[in-house]
C-alpha cells in the first residue's frame, strides 16, 4: 500500500490503492515510523497511483502535517488525480500542504491554479 | 416511491467491507450509464456512510451490521440508504459541521457528512440515541452520452 523513498533531505511515499478507513491505518504507521527516524525537511506523499480516496485521506494528510510541524518539515501532495483533487478542494487541505502535478515539469505552487 | 429497481443488502460493520459497500452501490448504478466522475462522487459518499456506521455507530463492538438499500428512482435518480442499529447521534446538525469529529484522536477529518453532501443532490440524516442512524442520499446521474455527444 506504501512503498517508501528515502534521499538525503527528503523522504517520498508512493501511496498505491485505495485510501480508505481500512487502509490507511498501516499507511501511516510506515510513513511516521520512517518519518520520525528520518526528520526529513522534506516529506512527499505521492497520489499517482491512488485509485480511490475519501475523508480518511484527508485525515491521513492533515495528521501528517501536524507531524511535519512538530519540527518545522514542510509536506507536498504530488500528482493527486480529479477526483482526489476534488476531495482535496472540499477539505482546504490546500492550507496544509503544497501541492505539485510533477507532470508539467515545474510543477504547481497550489492545485487551484492547474483547474 | 416508484422505484424501477432496487439493490438491498446487508453486512458485519466490519472496515474490510468498506470497498465491498461502495462498489457494490456502484456496479448497480451503472445501469444508469454515469460518468466516471458521477461513479467517483457516488463511491466516495457510500464510503463516508458506511465507514461512520463502523467507527462511530458501532465504536467498540464487533456485532454491527449495516444495511444498504439502493434504488432507481423515475429521472435517473438514485436512492441510497444506508442505516445501522448502533450507538445513534445525539446532536446531528453538530455531528455534520464540518470538521467537527467525535474521534479526531484517530484522524478522523470530520469532515464525512461535508463529503456526502458535496458529492450528492440531497443527504437526510436521521438518529435516534441507542437505536441507529439513517443517511439517506440522492443523487440524478446524467447519461453519459448527454456530454459527450457531439
Amino acid at each position: 500500500m506504501v512503498e517508501l523513498k528515502q534521499e538525503p533531505q527528503k523522504l517520498t511515499a508512493f501511496l498505491c490503492g485505495e485510501l480508505d478507513h481500512h487502509h490507511v491505518k498501516e499507511i501511516r504507521e510506515t510513513v511516521d515510523f520512517a518519518v520520525r527516524e528520518q526528520l526529513p525537511p522534506l516529506v512527499i506523499l505521492d497520489f499517482s497511483k491512488v485509485t480511490f480516496m475519501d475523508s480518511s485521506g484527508i485525515g491521513l494528510i492533515m495528521g501528517r502535517s501536524h507531524l511535519m510541524e512538530e519540527y518545522g518539515g514542510v509536506l507536498e501532495i504530488h500528482n493527486p488525480s480529479a477526483h482526489i483533487r476534488k476531495v482535496l478542494r472540499i477539505s482546504g487541505t490546500d492550507r496544509l500542504a503544497v501541492i505539485r502535478n510533477q507532470a508539467n515539469g515545474r510543477g504547481m505552487a497550489r492545485y487551484e491554479q492547474a483547474q | 416511491m416508484n422505484k424501477l429497481n432496487e439493490l438491498k443488502c446487508t453486512f458485519p460493520a466490519r472496515s474490510e467491507n468498506e470497498g465491498f459497500a461502495r462498489t457494490m452501490v456502484c456496479a448497480f448504478a451503472a445501469q444508469l450509464n454515469p460518468t466516471i466522475e458521477e461513479l467517483a462522487d457516488l463511491r466516495t459518499a457510500v464510503s463516508e456512510a458506511v465507514t461512520n456506521s463502523i467507527v462511530h455507530g458501532y465504536r467498540g463492538r464487533t456485532d454491527g451490521v449495516i444495511a444498504v438499500t439502493v434504488r432507481l428512482l423515475p429521472d435517473d435518480v438514485i436512492y441510497i440508504r444506508i442505516a445501522d442499529r448502533g450507538c445513534g447521534i445525539a446532536d446531528v446538525p453538530k455531528a455534520m459541521e464540518p470538521l467537527y469529529s467525535s474521534a479526531p484522536a484517530e484522524e478522523r477529518a470530520g469532515l464525512g457528512f461535508t463529503v456526502m453532501e458535496s458529492f450528492t443532490d440531497k443527504l437526510s440524516v436521521s438518529s435516534k440515541v441507542d437505536k441507529g442512524t439513517t443517511v439517506i442520499m440522492r443523487k440524478k446521474i446524467r447519461h453519459e452520452s448527454d456530454s459527450t455527444e457531439d
